[in-house]
């Protein structure tokens, strides 16, 4: 087994048994630890696959900023602890047999589907490189960026709005 | 090289444990975090696609994809605020009328 080989079955291991842990961990704290175990373990994918930029901006976008909220959020509300309310008895076999019918589903078509892959190509050393992704971010998707940031400023008024018209009651 | 359709399978099985989720938890703020694996997920397939065809095109939509999930988690956090203030609770089994 190459090096390379043994190196994307360890991270996939980490990665699931990470997803595995926030989805069954009680406390919500612990949920959003394990969720930034796994972000960074997709984050060492995208260095694998050519991508240093996107890793980068993933450690600091995902693991960075966005679970900081998430963690700031859970501890101002103090909801680590969720009362369990009864739910229906079948709910959850239901849901996790569902869960297994997606995961079987999707391989099934995947391994299915081997042949119409795209085989690896040639890239350069530069591939991917902020050089590059700046270039082409600029070029060519130009009119996206510009859109992006007015979703941006739409979701930031919208949270302000959201939170302060609860504050003056 | 790893083949393409390992990372597509690793995006898949995160993908379901993503759905699987939201189907399974209560807490809203939990079942935030999992459509954010989902799209993580989706996220890992977009990178291999780009590193298979040798383009950047991949890449760049990732990027567009993580600022819409930047902006998604700014607004559902408020939402769960708000939702917090009236209800004290963000069990979504108690989020049964459409006034807070």
């Amino acid at each position: 087994m190459s090096i390379n080989l043994l190196l994307f079955f360890g991270l996939a291991i980490v990665a699931i048994l990470s997803a595995a842990g926030m989805l069954f961990s009680r406390n919500a704290i612990y949920s959003a630890l394990f969720l930034i175990i796994n972000f960074s373990t997709i984050a060492v994918y995208y260095l694998i696959l050519g991508a240093p930029f996107i890793a980068l901006t993933q450690i600091t976008v995902y693991a960075g900023a966005i679970m900081v909220l998430f963690l700031f959020v859970i501890m101002l509300l103090g909801a680590e602890q969720t009362g369990r309310t009864p739910a229906s008895w079948w709910m959850q076999p239901l849901a996790l047999g569902l869960g297994a019918l997606l995961i079987l589903e999707a391989l099934y078509l995947i391994f299915t589907h081997l042949h119409t892959f795209p085989q690896p190509s040639e890239i350069s050393s530069t591939f991917g490189n902020p050089v590059q992704v700046g270039e082409i971010l600029f070029d060519k998707y130009i009119l996206p960026f510009e859109v992006i940031s007015l979703l941006l400023l739409a979701a930031m008024i919208g949270a302000i709005v959201l939170t302060k018209k609860k504050m003056k009651r | 090289m790893i083949p393409a359709y390992y990372y597509l399978a690793l995006s898949a099985i995160l993908f379901s444990m993503g759905a699987l989720g939201v189907l399974i938890r209560r807490n809203a703020i939990i079942i935030f975090m999992s459509v954010e694996l989902m799209l993580n997920a989706a996220n890992l397939a977009f990178v291999a696609f780009a590193r298979m065809h040798g383009t950047m095109s991949g890449q760049i939509f990732v990027f567009f994809v993580m600022a819409v999930a930047a902006a998604e988690v700014a607004v559902g956090l408020a939402l769960i605020v708000a939702i917090f203030e009236a209800k004290q609770s963000i069990d979504i089994d108690q989020m049964n009328s459409m006034k807070g």
